[in-house]
């Protein structure tokens, strides 16, 4: 049954009075944000998931699809660290199927900047979110985008193919294909061949000549560059057999989090590249322990959180009901490098999580 | 009254005129040649609404033609989730184009997707900006390019003459319907060769919103 907008409304004061109660500061953000920032983060994406409009004098704006950008600008314009923030208000999201999922939904939502303990920052949110969700008896699920970083970032090839994957590392499909390739696993494309071979047969800018007209913003010297790091990337040894196994031992590693972290203990030495970020997910769960989280039953996985339109680079986690149709009743994480990017070079570690009080409020009135 | 939505010109709707002829369904436009009137003749209890291509799936979605006639690009374009909303009758065997995504013939270093991926992301990285790629088929490319893994362009909304928008420097790369390919290389522009987004072609719809008003009746006695 669905609660009446009311009973989410009073859902919503509860959580937001218990994260005021946890010492954030209460922010308010504008309902009609200006696309550009948005666009530029998320590219095309943003258009599928969110409301896009025009103003003839603001130019592109966005319906706010989410808190985050706008609590981090805030942050950024004139926040002090460390800094608790909370917030309750409308989010708005494009659906592109008939079944139903909300176009307009209120999302009550907490964000913590702080720069010197960043794992009892990650604990600090997750248990603070877990013992408001308690009652509800949901399943857990977290993650740690950055051990998959830090494992590409280590592997022994070159820095074009690292930084291929860390760009796909939100979309696991492409990212897959990529390391499959990488990794010698699937064959060079027939595509990919003939046109190493007809790069092969002369300069790129001969090849440009014989191609015809030269249209377009892309110049002469983009299209060189491309085709020299094509050849460049033909010559490039595939990534070792052992390593890349580790690599997807890693992307599939599935277990209760103080068994993945002595699996991870166990690769560590084969991939040393992911010790710091290993012993930051010992120092966190470490911290969880002290919040009163079991950590020996508390699930974990490798590559949890990996979606584009995401921006987590570190710790992430969410919350589900046992209905597999519902969408996740609170999620959060890490995002130490969008606060670079919003920042203009100005960065600050920060985590954070929102909670979905329409959904609680149907999940309590289920039980009640 | 049963109503049929059909192309208001062109040889879309001839030919759509000729293939319910066939099928002993003749339609005729009526009054004088600018006004957009048509009737039906051969079965009673049949209406003909003259329209844009691109107006008939909305008018298919919303229930106010029962049948319509226009191409699987328009429908997939302009309906999310279509199949929930109208079904496909019957391809009308004309009408075909692909929908693919063409850049220039110069890029040589770009045959693939991939290519274009790899592309975008050192355009963005020397340019400041996400590669632009010219379409009227926003929804269409975009999913197509979200599950092929492709990041860091951007689409620009071209209604006409799309092949023009990467010489008049609006646009790097488009994304069109094209049968002969013969347009794309009078622009000096290529096709990828694995970015088949729809092949399209002219269908007769349904709609699933609409109330029956005899259709099932009528597209059993036109054998469909």
């Amino acid at each position: 049954m669905t609660p009446s907008k009311s009973a989410i409304r009073a859902e919503a004061e509860t959580l937001f009075a218990a994260f005021r109660a946890a010492g954030a500061a209460p922010v308010e953000a504008d309902i009609l944000l200006p696309a550009e920032t948005l666009l530029d983060l998320y590219g095309e994406d943003i258009r599928a998931r969110a409301y896009v409009t025009n103003d003839p004098l603001r130019g592109e704006m966005v319906l706010r699809p989410d808190f985050t950008v706008p609590v981090v600008q805030s942050h950024m314009a004139h926040g002090a660290d460390p800094a608790r923030y909370c917030y309750l208000g409308e989010v708005f999201r494009k659906q592109d199927t008939r079944d139903g999922r909300a176009n307009e939904y209120l999302q009550v939502g907490f964000e913590l900047f702080d720069r010197t303990a960043p794992e009892a920052a990650d604990a600090e949110v997750f248990t603070l979110f877990a013992g408001l969700l308690a009652p509800l008896g949901l399943r857990a699920a977290t993650g740690d985008i950055g051990i998959l970083m830090a494992a590409v970032r280590g592997l022994s090839t070159s820095e074009r193919r690292k930084a291929a994957l860390l760009r796909h590392v939100w979309r696991p499909k492409r990212f897959r294909q990529l390391l499959d390739r990488f990794a010698g696993r699937a064959a060079v494309p027939a595509a990919r061949a003939r046109l190493l071979e007809r790069l092969a047969s002369d300069t790129p800018e001969a090849l440009i000549e014989a191609a015809g007209s030269f249209v377009g913003l892309r110049s002469v010297a983009d299209i060189s560059a491309r085709a020299a790091a094509l050849i460049e990337d033909a010559g490039t040894p595939n990534i070792a057999a052992p390593e890349a196994a580790l690599l997807y031992d890693l992307l599939s590693l599935q277990a209760p989090a103080r068994a993945a972290l002595a699996h991870l203990r166990g690769i560590a030495p084969m991939l040393p590249a992911i010790l710091p970020a290993v012993d930051q997910f010992e120092a966190r769960l470490d911290a969880l322990d002290r919040g009163g989280v079991d950590t020996a039953t508390l699930p974990f996985e490798a590559s949890h959180g990996r979606t584009s339109l995401e921006y987590y680079d570190g710790f992430v986690f969410s919350f589900h009901a046992a209905d597999p149709a519902l969408p996740p009743v609170a999620s959060g994480g890490r995002y130490d490098a969008l606060t670079g990017v919003l920042g203009q070079g100005r960065s600050i570690p920060a985590v954070g999580g929102v909670i979905r009080p329409g959904l609680v409020a149907r999940l309590k009135g289920a039980r009640a | 009254m049963i109503k049929i939505g059909v192309p208001s010109k062109g040889r879309l709707m001839e030919k759509t005129f000729d293939w319910f002829g066939e099928r002993g369904l003749t339609m005729r436009r009526t009054g004088n040649e600018r006004e957009y009137s048509g009737t039906v003749e051969g079965v009673d209890g049949v209406e003909l609404v003259l329209l844009s291509a691109g107006e008939v799936p909305r008018e298919l979605a919303a229930g106010r033609i029962h049948l319509g006639v226009t191409g699987t690009d328009l429908v997939r374009e302009k309906l999310a989730d279509w199949a929930q909303i109208v079904a496909e009758v019957a391809p009308l065997g004309f009408g075909h184009a692909d929908l693919i995504i063409a850049v220039p013939s110069v890029w040589v270093d770009v045959d693939t997707l991939d290519d274009l991926d790899a592309a975008a992301a050192a355009f963005r990285g020397s340019h400041g900006f996400r590669l632009r790629i010219a379409t009227k088929y926003h929804r269409l490319v975009r999913d197509f390019l979200t599950a092929n893994g492709v990041a860091d362009y951007q689409l620009v909304d071209s209604q006409g003459a799309t092949e023009g928008t990467v010489k008049n420097l609006t646009a790097e790369a488009i994304a069109d319907i094209t049968s002969s390919g013969e347009t794309l290389r009078a622009n000096h522009l290529k096709a990828l060769s694995d970015a088949l987004i729809l092949k399209s072609e002219a269908m007769l719809f349904r709609s699933k919103v609409a109330d029956d008003d005899g259709a099932s009746a009528l597209l059993a006695r036109l054998g469909l």
